[in-house]
């Protein structure tokens, strides 16, 4: 072999292994799972179909979708005002938040959930303190339930959003915001009309990563949601585990990844979610 | 902004930091309680919740699996992302382009959609509840932050002075130990710190492949905070805590260099 040839088969020599356990062990299975939805002798469709008209498959997929925008929503609220705080803190006040940020990020969700239990189950933190106060009488339903995986899916998609936000609004001279109000605006309006729309990019990166991510998670809705109200990563496992019913959980993947995929492209082609999502 | 919206802006940003911080500190005075169930203001002073994680022959045996898995696939994933990192950008500009997005992909597609489709294939090749299999598929899923690190680097990395070594008489594998590699090490490393947390953190994955024969801490700590709400897992917990901000330490450190 010459060198030339070796100098330029090298970097597809490097690829490969990598490429081959990919594609063998991961996108091969995950197109499988995919392939045994179409594979019913009802059709290539039924399990589509059942997805669509049975109501009580229906209701999981709108309490995701319900789920996953509220959860986007409240992140945007509490994460505006705290990336705002972390770029304008005194560098002792801005390590702590984030310290605050990073510490739960790095910490297991389990820790994270096990953790939202001690705190709001009817014998926990918040209900015992409430109690003692004389706030309430008996216990308020905070846990096992979809207020539970509201808290706790906020807390732990909280950092998707602060930190794409707070990397916007570090890049904003300041001078804008003072040319602003030397032309006359009040700090409110200079506020509304400047600031914010030079942080549009970053809000809305951060609300398409939060409603993504959301979509397809598991631990938290299983550690704190109730029986009853499950979302599509727990359906999926229930027809895995419990009715061993592979096609229609191999529907219920591709209708969640289709999803997943799809708003991954579209964050990737009008916001930059690759840089967004720390990936750069 | 005045002085009154100042502070409340102030407070809000406090009153958040509480809520994200205040879950994962909760764990810490829980476990050092000395009653069979979680009370809250814990009762007494022991560490006996920590013994007994040590003593337990389940808990520990899930933290030997754990460990040995994660630094598997810290190596596994590091080696593999490294190469995949080196030879991206070397490639024609259109498969590197569409091979940045594939190597991407087990970060994109949700974990649980990869756990089921997991199943099937690895019980065909006889790797459910077996540490190589729990090691494959973590490597899986850590690749994409090995590859996203390292590359950051080799896109700084000067290609004139890996040839300045070459032309001098090194050999490739000389030049690629002492030129190219120092520059990657910071990347490599931080990668690797990402693919062990990724492993040692791991649970969806684990709870479908992982059986009875290799049980990994997170499974254990899902089924006891599941079936059993003692205050064992506060320690684990406790203990995950402190190991996950020291390595979240040692990232910023090699991040820094």
């Amino acid at each position: 072999m010459t060198v030339v040839a070796a100098r330029r088969r090298a970097p597809f020599l490097l690829v490969l292994p990598g490429f081959l356990l990919l594609a063998g062990m991961f996108v091969l299975p995950v197109g499988l799972l995919v392939a045994t939805s179409f594979t019913d002798r009802a059709g290539a469709l039924v399990h589509y179909e059942r997805i669509l008209t049975e109501p009580g498959y229906l209701r999981v997929v709108m309490r995701t979708l319900t789920l996953s925008a509220e959860t986007a929503a409240l992140c945007l609220v509490l994460g505006y005002p705290l990336a705002y705080q972390l770029n304008r803190a005194k560098p002792l006040a801005r390590a702590l938040i984030l310290l605050c940020i990073l510490i739960p990020f790095w910490t297991n969700l389990l820790v994270r959930s096990y953790g939202w239990i001690v705190l709001l189950n009817p014998q926990g933190v918040v209900n015992a303190t409430l109690r003692r106060l004389g706030l309430i009488e008996g216990s308020l339903p905070l846990v096992y339930n979809t207020t539970g995986v509201l808290i706790g899916m906020t807390q732990i998609m909280l950092p998707y959003m602060v930190l794409p936000l707070a990397a916007v609004m570090s890049r904003i001279d300041p001078s804008v915001m003072n040319a602003a109000r030397s032309l006359g605006a009040s700090p409110a309006a200079a506020f509304v009309k400047v600031y914010v729309p030079l942080t549009l990019p970053g809000a809305l990166g951060g609300l398409l990563l939060v409603f993504m991510i959301s979509l397809g998670f598991f631990v938290v809705p299983a550690m704190l949601g109730g029986p009853r109200d499950i979302l599509l990563a727990q359906l999926i496992e229930f027809n895995v585990n419990q009715t061993l019913n592979w096609p229609f959980a191999g529907s219920l993947s591709a209708v969640l990844l289709v999803s997943t995929l799809v708003l991954y492209w579209l964050g990737d082609r009008f916001l930059g979610l690759r840089k967004l999502w720390g990936a750069e | 902004m005045r002085p009154f919206g100042r502070s409340l802006l102030g407070i809000a940003a406090a009153a958040i930091c509480v809520y994200l911080i205040l879950p994962t500190l909760i764990v810490v005075p829980i476990s050092f309680t000395e009653t069979d169930f979680i009370t809250f203001p814990p009762q007494g002073f022991s560490s006996r919740w920590y013994q007994a994680f040590f003593e337990r022959p389940e808990w520990r045996q899930a933290l030997t699996n754990s460990l040995v898995v994660a630094v598997a696939t810290a190596i596994l994933s590091g080696m593999l992302g490294t190469m995949i990192a080196l030879g991206l950008p070397k490639l024609p500009p259109r498969a590197s382009r569409l091979l940045a997005v594939f190597f991407l992909l087990p970060m994109i597609v949700p974990t649980i959609i990869t756990a089921v489709a997991l199943y099937a294939p690895f019980a065909k090749i006889g790797m459910i509840a077996t540490i190589p299999g729990l090691v494959l598929a973590h490597t899986i899923l850590a690749l994409p932050f090995v590859v996203i690190n390292v590359a950051a680097l080799v896109q700084k990395l000067d290609w004139r002075i890996v040839d300045a070594a070459r032309s001098l008489g090194a050999s490739p594998a000389v030049a690629f130990r002492k030129v190219t590699l120092p520059v990657l090490a910071p990347g490599i490393a931080a990668g690797a710190i990402f693919a062990f947390l990724t492993s040692f953190d791991e649970v969806v994955v684990a709870l479908f492949i992982s059986g009875s024969g290799a049980t990994t801490l997170p499974v254990q700590m899902w089924s006891g905070i599941r079936f059993e709400i003692s205050p064992i897992v506060a320690a684990a917990s406790c203990l995950l805590l402190l190991g996950s901000s020291l390595l979240l330490a040692l990232f910023s450190l090699v991040k820094r260099t």
